[in-house]
């Protein structure tokens, strides 16, 4: 059972970095308005939206368990405050800011209808706080932090982000051009 | 019930045009055109799902 809950809170952890950094792909992604990734605009705006949610579940699942993992011995106070553990503290701390973090950004968004949509965006931007803080937390606190399959889906993750902001800081992300073909015969069919 | 784009905020990202392609066309620059006054109750929901989307909270579903 004690190892069960070890294994479950490395897993879910690794699990909640793989689609974090999908989100923030997703996310980099979707700002330019066009189809991007294959997939129509609502829809990647949905998986965005869906894959976070779903991040935020394994979250609570690696919290949870490493919680009541009497070998990792955290206490309730170092799930919420940040660089305050035993055991290093640092690296430790990271992961309570990340989830901080996540929880800030995913309750605005949730509740964004009724902030408005500049509160929102304001901590919005702290995702690009909080995926990085992930990705260091996650290469350093683990037993398999120095493992060559954590290191390889660490470094695929950086990969894909990097990717999509290399994607949009291109000038090939106007997406006005994209645009303009695309609505032009129906306009000539209402003439 | 009925649409209203809020234009101040509207950035023609274009995803209520997609999900409610048949209330919502864009025009050539990609902006929303609502093409009738009314909602029909049948696509309540879908407009909802519309308004719940839109990135920029441009557009609302009005009580006429």
């Amino acid at each position: 059972m004690t190892d069960a809950l070890w294994y479950f809170g490395r897993g879910t952890g690794l699990v909640a970095l793989v689609l974090l950094s999908v989100v923030v792909a997703l996310g980099v992604g979707a700002r330019s308005g066009r189809t991007a990734f294959g997939l129509p605009r609502f829809a990647v705006n949905l998986v965005h939206r869906n894959a976070a949610l779903l991040a935020v579940v394994f979250l609570l699942g690696h919290v949870v368990s490493l919680y009541f993992d009497p070998y990792a011995q955290l206490r309730l106070v170092d799930l919420v405050v940040p660089f305050a553990g035993e055991y290093r503290p640092f690296w430790l701390g990271l992961g309570t800011l990340g989830l901080d973090l996540l929880l800030a950004v995913v309750v605005t968004s949730l509740l964004r209808h009724r902030i408005g949509a500049r509160a929102w965006r304001a901590v919005h931007w702290l995702a690009y706080l909080c995926w990085p803080v992930a990705l260091l937390h996650g290469w350093q606190t683990g037993t398999d932090g120095t493992t060559w399959w954590l290191r390889t889906v660490a470094v695929l993750c950086a990969a894909l982000v990097a990717a999509a902001v290399a994607w949009r800081l291109s000038p090939g992300f106007e997406r006005f051009p994209d645009r303009v073909p695309r609505k032009r015969p129906v306009l000539e069919e209402a003439r | 019930m009925r649409l209203h784009v809020d234009w101040t905020a509207c950035d023609g990202r274009g995803l209520c045009a997609e999900l409610l392609p048949e209330l919502i066309t864009e025009d050539e620059w990609g902006y929303p055109v609502v093409r009738t006054d009314e909602v029909s109750p049948r696509l309540e929901k879908a407009a909802g799902r519309a308004v719940d989307r839109c990135p920029a909270l441009a557009l609302h579903l009005l009580r006429r």
